[in-house]
């Protein structure tokens, strides 16, 4: 199965010292919540990047989406604090 | 829509121009949002980051419900990125219509839903070198919110 592109804005990026990373996709059924919790235990960084869940916002192929998504066929997933535009 | 310009980039843009675009249209009423960094004491600049391959789509999402909602015949979005000085424009919404009511409220749509569902995030410069990202404020889900309740 293909990778997938994770990459990562403002403080979440920060946090985890790094713009972008690719891993093996993880399946369509996994939810981007399940995949938090499997990379908040690989650094410190992403641990805390991924401490305060209600601060995460995601998008799945530059689509919002909720955490509980299932990747599904995604290719980029997208992580970032609530938008502060305009 | 005969005029429909949407832009995201560093530069700066000259709000007089946009102005004399949309008047250039026949409607009769044109109404605009210009968005600049306020100077709130000791801050510097804001560094605004954004995610280039979904920004201009997310704009022109929202271009098109307000289209769907407003007899428009022009609309321009100008949103900047990069680090901006106190006093700089950071965003420009402009709207033309044969309508005032349908000009200004589709302005405010406009502004309104930006600030909610276009990936940007700002981040504070202050003269004595400190910064912070900006918190999403309570309000503007709540403003963008309730267009959705009429």
């Amino acid at each position: 199965m293909a990778g997938l592109t994770i990459l990562y804005f403002a403080w979440v990026r920060e946090r985890i010292g790094r713009d972008e990373q690719q891993i093996d996709h993880p399946g369509a059924e996994a939810t981007i919540a399940a995949l938090l919790d499997r990379l908040a235990t690989e650094t410190p960084g992403h641990a805390a990047a991924f401490a305060e869940r209600d601060r995460l916002r995601a998008a799945l192929d530059q689509r919002f989406v909720p955490l509980d998504t299932p990747i599904g066929e995604a290719r980029e997933l997208a992580l970032f604090p609530p938008v502060t535009g305009g | 829509m005969p005029h429909l310009v949407v832009r995201v980039g560093p530069d700066d843009f000259d709000p007089a121009a946009e102005l004399a675009a949309l008047e250039g249209l026949p409607g009769g009423a044109v109404a605009s949002f210009t968005g600049l960094v306020r100077d709130d004491g000791g801050l510097q600049a804001l560094h605004l980051e954004h995610y280039p391959a979904m920004t201009e789509r997310q704009i022109r999402e929202v271009v098109a419900l307000a289209a769907d909602r407003w007899p428009l015949l022009g609309v321009t979005v100008i949103h900047r990125h990069g680090t901006l000085g106190v006093g700089t424009r950071i965003v420009f919404v402009g709207t033309a219509s044969s309508h005032r009511t349908a000009a200004l409220e589709a302005c405010t749509f406009l502004i309104d839903w930006l600030k909610v569902s276009a990936p940007f995030w700002k981040r504070t410069i202050r003269h004595d070198g400190s910064g912070e990202w900006v918190e999403a404020a309570a309000g503007d889900d709540d403003r963008a919110a309730r267009w959705t309740r009429d």
